[in-house]
């Protein structure tokens, strides 16, 4: 059982596997191969789950922790995709001191996933972000492009039913 | 190699060029302080720990990683060193399970003693916010507990680059950062070998085997039960070690002066399966040979090999010879043969065996290892529980007199203790190979080509005409890199002899620790071998076949080496499995 694999199952396709395949052929046996084969990965899926991380693990012979380690090193890596509703609560200080934490965790409880996870079905991903530059509606949380201001911990299930 | 001239505390020092400063210290018997590294294995110089004032370098150095340069000069003890050291360890506690009391490794802990050396308390550190872990039971052999780790890495090195497998890492970043497996995994659902030797690394006590000293103390305080030890070449080559003795010391009659004392109701020698494993083995060659079965045959008393072997090498399961290690045979003859000839219940038996291994606690759930329908070994402790055990159990080991183990499976020769050692298995088996085909005595029974603690070894010798090619390997990167030049065609050896861990079992998973300071500079695993040779050498006795309890073993029940009777009790099976799940 993988503890930390992304909740949304993995909708990988053919082609996607194909170029994979071709970046990892045409990279591996250069020097630090794993960092520029997990950015491509990345683009080719968008995030890098674990069976993306066990096709580069078989093909390069580079243990899976390596890869995972690397990936949970790096921010730019992410281990889940993004939802189709990106929701992001700004946890910069004016916001913060405002209480977003509380939101970030109301949010994770109501979606039943933790910050840079996505829901089973797709719908919502959760991540935290800095200041976005509304710091006068702190707190702050956004949903793709919509800007959700004076957040209390009461307005969330109104919001998120917006895009049920 | 060309000499540089230094000054260390305005000491002039002459050390080989390309020597770090920590190495130069150490010739001029100077010790400075390191915590995260392990020659050869862990050079990271992450920890701070050895930390060095250089006349005209603006910072303080590293001095595990800092080459000299001639003229340089050098401090390592001055205040401002002590107070940064002092800040290292402070910076650790604040993130520590300070549980000394209870904890394992108190006592032989390298934060511990770095703590002790340099007054900084356990109330003595930054406050802030601690991670809070759970512990990774998931393993049959050992417990992470990370609540104690300082993210030295050396376990993480130790997995990856001596035993090629990379199953524990560093995991996040930051604050966050963990070892652990991919996917947050625990170690029992990774391809992990059960080795122990992360564990033989760790300073701390994050990392510890299974243990089972208790279950022990009450089997052998309940009256039902018939409980019986077996103890493996080795670790009378090291229990010394845990009670103040040098390394290098042969323990082996106040341990089992100490056994009897526990309470064991018979005290009984691995040797003696030792050598049987060698009997059957050697049977087994001779016949793959002979009758053109897969060659090369391998040997298969490490568990952490066979482990390994049917993870990274499914494909070649069957080049593995099918006896079980000798801790399984004796367990084996121990339920069926020594049963019947005492009238014994067999299921009132419980199986115990000391090993300086832990893959030894996987091995013996392991499908097939029950002769008499009852597992074969029910417990396998470390030579470091057997410590723990004899000082809980209230025995003054210095103190003890010498004793010998108990008849009939107390009986051993040369050829069974040096199988701690790499290559001593293949030494044994040759001794009753050789005899075996020639018909002939062996005028010397000494096989020096595969001694040694190199990780990998290889001879060829004219038997009966016949030549026959053996290699040895013994640390599992080392077996990986000779297996795959066997699959690549470019060896063709007969006969393969492999340890999981480097230099064999003297330097198993499960032997006393020794300290990244001490491990550093002094050849462990030789100098624990060199106990079982001169053992071996002062045996009258030194080729298993000639062992006069194993004759009669064969006379009264197993009959013929490689038998019906012999199969079935004394053979088993492996699997095939993948990395990656
Ligand atoms: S790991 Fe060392 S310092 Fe930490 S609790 Fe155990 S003995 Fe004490
Ligand atoms: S027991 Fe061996 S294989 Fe398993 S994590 Fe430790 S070093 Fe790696
Ligand atoms: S578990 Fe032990 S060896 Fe591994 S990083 Fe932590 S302290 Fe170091
Ligand atoms: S801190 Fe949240 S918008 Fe500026
Ligand atoms: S940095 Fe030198 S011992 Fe850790």
């Amino acid at each position: 059982m993988l503890h930390k694999k992304s909740n949304v199952p993995f909708s990988g396709t053919k082609e996607q596997e194909q170029a994979l395949l071709e970046v990892i052929h045409e990279l591996k046996d250069e020097k630090g191969a794993l960092m520029p084969i997990l950015q491509k990965a990345q683009d080719i899926y968008g995030y890098l789950p674990a069976e993306v991380q066990k096709i580069i693990s078989d093909e390069t012979g580079i243990p899976m922790e390596k890869i995972y380690g690397v990936a949970t090193f790096y921010s730019q890596f992410s281990l889940s995709p993004k939802g189709q509703y990106r929701i992001s609560v700004c946890l910069g200080t004016a916001c913060y001191v405002k209480g977003s934490g509380d939101i970030y965790d109301k949010l994770m409880e109501k979606l039943g996933i933790s910050g840079g996870e996505c829901t089973p079905d797709g719908k919502f991903s959760l991540d935290a972000c800095r200041c976005v530059g509304a710091c006068g509606l702190a707190p702050v949380m956004m949903v793709n492009d919509d800007v959700y201001g004076r957040l209390t911990v009461d307005d969330i299930d109104d919001i998120l039913a917006k895009y049920e | 190699m060309e000499n540089v001239t230094i000054k260390i505390n305005g000491l002039t020092v002459s050390a080989p060029a390309g020597s770090t400063i920590l190495e130069a210290a150490h010739l001029a018997g100077i010790k400075i302080p390191t915590l995260c590294y392990l020659k050869e294995i862990n050079e990271i110089g992450a920890c701070r720990m050895c930390v060095v004032e250089v006349k005209g370098a603006r910072n303080l150095v590293a001095a595990c990683m800092y080459p000299i340069t001639e003229g340089m000069e050098v401090l390592t003890n001055t205040p401002k060193l002590i107070n940064s050291r002092k800040r290292t360890l402070q910076l650790l506690l604040s993130n520590h399970d300070k549980k000394c009391l209870s904890c394992v490794r108190s006592g032989n802990c390298e934060l511990q003693q770095l703590c002790t050396e340099y007054g900084v308390d356990d109330t003595d550190y930054y406050a802030g916010e601690a991670n809070h872990y759970e512990l990774d039971t998931s393993a049959a052999h050992m417990v992470r507990d990370n609540n104690k780790c300082i993210l030295c890495r050396r376990c993480v090195a130790v997995c990856d680059k001596v035993q090629g497998i990379g199953v524990i890492g560093a995991n996040n970043r930051g604050f966050d950062t963990a070892i652990g497996s991919a996917f947050e995994m625990g170690l029992g659902e990774t391809s992990c070998v059960s080795c122990g030797q992360c564990i033989a690394v760790c300073p701390t006590g994050a990392l510890y085997e299974k243990d089972y000293t208790d279950e022990i103390i009450k089997a052998i305080a309940d009256p039902d039960k018939y409980v019986v030890v077996q103890t493996a070449p080795s670790v009378r080559a090291a229990l010394g070690e845990e009670f103040g003795y040098p390394m290098g010391t042969d323990v082996e009659g106040k341990m089992a002066a100490a056994l009897r004392r526990i309470g064991f109701d018979k005290v009984f020698d691995t040797d003696w399966g030792a050598d049987l494993t060698i009997i059957e083995e050697a049977n087994e060659l001779v016949e793959r040979i002979q009758n053109g079965g897969v060659l090369p045959m391998i040997t298969s008393c490490s568990p952490g090999w066979i482990k390994y072997c049917e993870h990274y090498f499914p494909d070649m399961t069957e080049h593995l010879s099918t006896c079980k290690s000798p801790q399984q045979m004796f367990g084996a003859m121990l339920k069926t043969y020594f049963a019947e000839k005492e009238g014994i219940d067999p299921k009132k038996i419980v199986s115990v065996s000391v090993m300086p291994c832990t893959a030894k606690k996987f091995e013996i759930g392991r499908d097939d290892q029950n002769a008499a329908g009852v597992p074969d070994v029910d417990i396998s402790i470390t030579t470091r529980e057997l410590a723990r055990l004899i000082r809980r159990c209230g025995i003054e080991f210095t103190a003890l007199p010498d004793e010998g183990f108990d008849d009939p499976m107390g009986e051993s020769t040369g050829a069974g203790v040096i199988f701690g050692a790499t290559g001593g298995v293949m030494e044994a088996a040759l001794r009753t190979a050789v005899e075996t085909l020639t018909g002939e005595t062996l005028p010397s029974l000494d096989f020096k080509e595969v001694r040694g603690t190199q990780g990998i070894k290889e001879a060829s010798y004219t038997i009966a005409g016949k030549e026959i090619k053996v290699a040895v390997a013994s640390g599992l990167g080392n077996a990986r890199t000779l297996l795959n030049r066997v699959k690549a065609g470019e060896a063709d050896y007969h006969f393969i002899e492999i340890m999981g861990c480097p230099g064999g079992c003297v330097n198993g998973g499960g032997q006393p620790q020794v300290s990244g300071d001490v491990r550093n500079f002094t050849d462990v695993r030789g100098i624990r071998a060199s106990v079982l040779y001169k053992n071996d050498a002062a045996k009258t006795i030194r080729k298993s076949h000639e062992n006069p309890a194993l004759k009669k073993l064969y006379a009264e029940y197993l009959g013929k080496p490689g038998s019906h009777k012999a199969h079935e009790t004394l053979h088993t099976t492996f699997v095939k499995r993948t990395i990656n799940q």
